[in-house]
């Protein structure tokens, strides 16, 4: 049955992407002719990190149409499982110079805190969003409000306001040099990761049963529960998923600057957002492009010595972005049920 | 309102009609809020039956619908489906128990393709099952066998309707409930929806019928109930409410 089961794309490939594909090129040329190699490297770096905290922003938003604001103190949390997974349990306190247990230690690092945090994500919709699903709609985002409260100061009572070192297992002096920049191999395992899990989100919301059916219930919830879908079900396995990507963006972030910190998913988290927003909120392609444009944006500004004018550089962008395109770069064009 | 007077007696009807109901509800009261909008609904549906519900806007069609498929339950009453009380089963587990819907206004996933669609109705199902109603599905609407890869909110109307009655099937049904088919579309399609439901019910499948085009359900009908404000007002064989001065005044658009 050529229905089922075939290996194609979800994304169709053909021609229609190709203008698509081209302006990505394009703008990662720009990208790399302004800020140059270094720069580029940390640019990509930055940016993963918002852009895996992005898609959870949006996959909430497009299948509950709640901007949940807990979750950049999600990703928070995944910093401080990964921190203490690596000095607790592991017992690590400098760099792992052995190749293959570096990545036996990052395999097991990635699959126990994104369990952990995708169960977190399970736990904090059963009991904070679900009872309020038929609530009016300030009153579930008032409570992410408090949950984001809520896990700070929890991550607070655990390991303190200030910033908590992290063991650095990847030596600093990994790095290669490439075009007169040396790039940490650190960098590369970064953007390797955020991409090879976006792919992974796209293949599994595009191809799977599963996928369909959260497609299915953030278009049209009844129609997809007379289809048979378990709405609870679907609701809690898309925070499973955000969660977890979020905890990626915690390690990734633990990994890269070697601390946590239990505010830092504030900053990170308005980033993310707005780089959902940039996107076209509820679009996992767009949320993935949005962090890297403000990636891109707070490295830029780094680079020509305006670091301080970041901020005002990233809302700028989205304002204009919405002024010119209310429904975001990639967004759904409104009115287009029948 | 003549809720008494006309009550026209069931009588034994064209398919054979012993034994226990498929579906059957016995005094159903639902309400929106305060709103009372099933005031004790009775009806039963026989296997491999077609029965209409006809009725103005607002008489309670959709509701008893949602009454059924577990999208609303009721206060008072009962749902009974194959003898077993569902009353208060959520709605995505009727659909494994076997009841399938083609909801009011189509409710198409338009960002899904066709072939998506298809396969989201056969959620409950293996995926080799699903392959296979697909053919089955293709085969009885030809049209959206050409139009698998496009999205559903591309389609036409009439396409739309075709695409929602074929995801309903892909549940394999015991019971089909169908909301205004008709609705919004040219006499010709209308034409062709009206023999594609006498066709799935041929094949075997029990069709609940919702219209407020009476005169085409009462003509693909065994047998219909006249609903007007929440009540069952009259009931019987599609043939005899087709002649009832009531009907044809109310219904059928006869002075």
């Amino acid at each position: 049955m050529q229905t089922q089961r075939s290996i194609r794309l979800p994304a169709r490939l053909d021609g229609s992407q190709l203008p698509f594909v081209a302006a990505i090129a394009g703008s990662l040329v720009v990208a790399y002719a302004l800020v140059g190699p270094q720069q580029f490297s940390n640019f990509l770096t930055i940016g993963a990190v918002y852009a895996l905290i992005a898609l959870g922003y949006t996959m909430v938003y497009g299948i509950i149409e709640l901007i949940n604001f807990a979750h950049g103190d999600v990703f928070m949390v995944g910093s401080f499982v990964a921190l203490w997974i690596l000095s607790g349990p592991l017992g690590l306190h400098g760099s792992i110079d052995n190749p293959a247990l570096l990545a036996v230690v990052l395999v097991g690092l990635f699959l126990v805190t994104m369990l952990i945090l995708g169960a977190l994500g399970i736990f904090i919709e059963r009991f904070a969003y679900r009872p309020l699903r038929n609530a009016p709609r300030l009153a579930p985002l008032i409570t992410a409000i408090g949950v984001s409260f809520i896990l700070q100061n929890i991550m607070q009572a655990f390991f303190g306001p200030s910033p908590v070192n992290s063991p650095q297992i990847f030596t600093l002096n990994a790095r290669f040099d490439v075009a007169g920049a040396s790039i940490g191999y650190l960098n590369v395992f970064i953007v390797a990761v955020a991409v090879a899990l976006m792919i992974a989100l796209q293949l599994f919301v595009g191809r799977t049963r599963l996928g369909r059916a959260m497609r299915s219930t953030a278009q049209d919830r009844e129609a997809a529960e007379l289809m048979g879908v378990d709405i609870n079900l679907t609701i809690a396995f898309t925070f499973f998923i955000g969660s977890a990507l979020a905890g990626a963006a915690g390690i990734v972030w633990v990994l890269y600057f070697g601390y946590a910190v239990f505010n830092q998913g504030f900053y990170a988290g308005l980033f993310a957002f707005t780089a959902a927003v940039l996107g076209g909120i509820g679009n996992t392609t767009g949320a993935a492009l949005g962090g890297f444009v403000i990636g891109f944006l707070q490295v830029a500004a780094a680079q020509y010595g305006y670091s301080r004018w970041s901020e005002v550089a990233i809302f700028g962008v989205l304002v204009l972005v919405l002024v010119f395109r209310p429904t975001g770069l990639l967004g759904q064009q409104l009115g287009e049920r029948a | 309102m003549s809720e008494t007077s006309v009550q026209a007696p069931p009588a034994a009807g064209a398919a054979a009609r012993n034994g226990q109901p498929l579906l059957e509800l016995q005094d159903v009261h639902t309400y929106y809020g305060h709103i009372h909008a099933l005031q004790g609904i009775s009806l039963e549906v026989h296997r491999d039956e077609i029965v209409t519900l006809i009725g103005a806007n607002g008489a309670g069609k959709t509701t008893t619908l949602k009454a059924i498929n577990g999208l609303l339950h009721p206060r008072h009453g009962k749902v009974l489906f194959d003898g077993r009380d569902v009353s208060h089963v959520p709605a995505h587990e009727l659909v494994r128990a076997g009841i399938g819907q083609a909801p009011e206004g189509r409710r198409i996933f338009s960002r899904l393709t066709v072939l998506e669609n298809l396969q989201m109705g056969g959620y409950t199902r293996s995926p080799r099952e699903v392959a296979q109603d697909v053919e089955r599905v293709f085969a009885l609407f030809p049209r959206l066998r050409e139009r698998a890869r496009q999205n559903g909110g591309t389609l036409s109307g009439g396409e739309q309707q075709m695409l929602a009655i074929g995801r309903a099937l892909m549940c394999r049904p015991q019971v089909l409930l169908l909301d205004e088919p008709s609705l919004g579309l040219s006499p010709i399609l209308v034409q062709q929806i009206f023999a594609i439901i006498r066709e799935i019910n041929a094949q075997g499948t029990t069709i609940l019928l919702v219209e407020q085009n009476a005169l085409q359900a009462l003509n693909v009908a065994h047998r219909g109930y006249v609903l007007q404000t929440g009540r069952v007002v009259l009931a019987g064989e599609a043939a005899a409410l087709r002649q009832d001065e009531m009907v044809r005044k109310a219904y059928l658009g006869e002075i």
